[in-house]
């Protein structure tokens, strides 16, 4: 034990803390949307996959107008899905709907698959963005600098959330939304615009995941971000899905954990680590179905 | 006469698609037959998936363990033992000192499948709706891990070969008709309806005395068992298998083909599974350019596209499927005929 112990230096600790904070990000864009939805949306990956590519595809092009083609195109893709797929289903049960957005995390791979194998191989490289992926040396730890801009920008997105949320009409709407959404309507909030407005804003978190992510693993291939999605919603059932705050604290935690058993434990003792994570899944769903960091029992599951 | 003759043609008409089905099969030149196995397995899988989310409307995205779970027990014990300490050194002694013969390794993958899916449902079948659906694919992901890294039972992450391939027209035919034989028992019976009532209204049904989760682990273990046969009569087609090919891509294709044919009907399990069996046959062929006239050629992946897209339209604009989640009927003019006779 002293071993593992003595392993976890602050060299892991500062990573693990980057990878909690971009599965944070991740948490809050599906925890948005499934507030005012009840739609959890398996999709999510692969909208940061979308952005990756674009960058990848735009790769000889100046840097501020790849960052504004990902934005742009992630963005379409979100309102597209919205419109097309999200409103009609609105009245489906939870479950279609989570399976609906499994049909279309498919589709939108397998695109991304026949677009990739136009020059004949598998994955596309997205030339590093601006140079994040170098090292400076804090206290004597290398920290890459995409690790410190992943922590700052979790930072000042939660800030901004919290702030749109707290303070603003549109955020009444949607906390409004997200505990009520009947009512809500009944007392004149704005459904559509509650959910556009909550889908477009889990969109520029995808962009915002898919400029971090190609930094730190530049190779794009259709798969990309699919582990990703699969963890954070984890998280994300784990830390409770009926709160955004609880969501994303979930979201940041299994990062941060996952980030530290890899750095702390080799590889051969860390690969039924992923049954073990599923199988925590289980347990919080079955004895606390509200979530690990929420107060008492949720509405989320019904129970026989 | 109606009454008497609509549950004989349930049966008849999917039995009579899927003998058709068989004999293309036995028909087809030898690059072809394989076409026609994989939609007649299909069936025997999707037509398992049936009998658990059609009958209780839980969605699982689990099912395809414990197909994977049969095909890896029927593949690992049927491997020639002559021939299994070299290639498969890692195993518990037991499994890797014996093997049996593939009749008994498909009666065995079935038990193993069933064992699984009745100790996996006994927690899990208290849950309903999204939680079912995210606690099901977890099950998925632990199953995929413990047979990808867990070498004592199985070839781990390296493919498991040498398997006798066994499953020909006729028992791949024999196979996916024992499974709608069982599905249609099953609807037929007390147990079948009792669950059903239970889809359609839980709090009714519990009122009339029913016990819910009793009757869903019923099913879900009668499901996991015609799963794991239908992994038996996978990995014997097949001949060689790797974890990943039942995993996320076989979930996905199989509850599109439940979907696309109408998830409460063991007539749209069938047809859903024979259709989208063709559709993706055919595409994946496309993929190599095929001969229509002129040669089409898709790009690698299309079939994915395709199905993927096929099955989002279904959800959005016709939930209930190809089918209309309905079972075989007389046509309406002979059921009026009927009725004024």
């Amino acid at each position: 034990m002293s071993g593992v112990v003595a392993s976890v230096d602050a060299q892991t600790l500062v990573d693990a803390v980057g990878l909690g904070a971009i599965f944070a990000l991740m948490a809050v864009g599906i925890g948005l949307v499934f507030g005012v939805l009840r739609l959890v949306n398996f999709a999510y990956g692969q909208l940061v996959m979308a952005g990756a590519y674009t960058l990848a595809f735009t790769a000889g092009l100046p840097l501020a107008a790849r960052l504004a083609a990902c934005l742009g195109v992630v963005l379409a893709l979100t309102v597209a899905l919205e419109r097309a797929v999200f409103r009609p289903l609105r009245t489906a049960s939870p479950a279609v709907m989570l399976v609906t957005t499994f049909a279309i995390a498919f589709l939108l791979q397998s695109i991304a698959l026949i677009l990739d194998l136009r020059d004949g191989t598998i994955g596309e490289a997205a030339a590093s963005v601006g140079g994040l992926n170098q090292a400076v040396s804090v206290g004597g730890v290398d920290v890459r600098k995409v690790t410190l801009v992943a922590i700052a920008v979790a930072a000042l997105a939660l800030g901004l959330l919290a702030l749109l949320l707290a303070r603003t009409t549109l955020g009444l709407h949607m906390r409004a939304a997200a505990a009520d959404f009947q009512t809500a309507r009944l007392l004149g909030v704005r459904a559509d615009r509650v959910i556009a407005s909550a889908v477009l804003l889990s969109g520029v978190l995808a962009a915002v995941v898919a400029v971090i992510l190609t930094v730190r693993t530049p190779l794009v291939t259709p798969s990309f971000a699919l582990m990703e999605t699969i963890v954070v919603l984890v998280g994300v059932v784990v830390g409770g899905l009926d709160r955004l705050w609880t969501a994303t604290l979930g979201g940041f935690s299994i990062g941060f954990a996952t980030g530290v058993i890899n750095g702390a434990l080799p590889t051969e003792h860390t690969v039924f680590l992923p049954s073990a994570v599923f199988a925590l899944v289980v347990v919080v769903l079955l004895l606390r179905p509200g979530g690990l960091f929420a107060p008492g029992r949720s509405a989320l599951v019904e129970r026989v | 006469m109606t009454r008497r003759l609509d549950p004989a043609l349930q049966l008849a008409v999917p039995a009579a698609l899927v003998v058709a089905v068989g004999i293309a099969a036995s028909l087809a030149s030898r690059s072809n037959e394989i076409h026609y196995l994989r939609a007649l397995v299909s069936v025997a899988i999707v037509v398992a998936i049936y009998v658990f989310v059609g009958n209780s409307g839980v969605l699982s995205f689990g099912q395809v363990s414990f197909v994977a779970v049969g095909a890896f027990a029927a593949g690992v014990l049927t491997v020639p033992t002559a021939l299994k300490a070299s290639v498969l050194p890692g195993l518990f002694p037991v499994l890797r000192d014996n093997s049996i013969g593939d009749l008994t390794s498909l009666a065995l993958a079935a038990a193993v499948g069933g064992l699984f899916a009745f100790l996996v449902g006994l927690p899990l079948m208290r849950l309903t709706g999204l939680a079912a659906g995210i606690a099901t694919f977890a099950i998925l992901e632990i199953t995929h891990n413990l047979l990808r890294e867990w070498t004592k039972i199985g070839p781990g992450a390296t493919t498991l070969s040498l398997v006798p391939e066994t499953t020909g027209p006729l028992r791949a035919t024999l196979g996916a008709l024992l499974v709608i034989g069982v599905a249609f028992a099953y609807d037929r019976s007390r147990w079948g309806r009792m669950l059903r009532a239970t889809r359609d209204d839980p709090a009714v049904a519990q009122a009339a005395g029913i016990h819910v989760h009793r009757q869903r682990l019923l099913a879900f273990t009668l499901s996991g068992a015609l799963a794991g046969l239908a992994g038996g009569l996978l990995v014997h087609m097949l001949g060689s298998i790797t974890t990943g090919q039942v995993y996320l891509e076989l979930t996905f294709i199989t509850l599109a083909m439940l979907v696309v044919g109408g998830m409460t009907s063991l007539w749209g399990a069938v047809l859903g599974a024979l259709a989208v069996s063709g559709l993706d046959s055919f595409l994946a062929k496309a993929e190599d350019g095929v001969d229509i006239g002129f040669t089409l050629t898709v790009p690698t992946g299309t079939r994915l596209v395709v199905v993927g897209a096929l099955m989002a339209l279904v959800l959005i604009v016709r939930p209930s499927g190809l089918t209309g989640g309905r079972e075989v009927r007389l046509p309406r003019w002979r059921r009026r005929a009927e009725a004024a006779a």
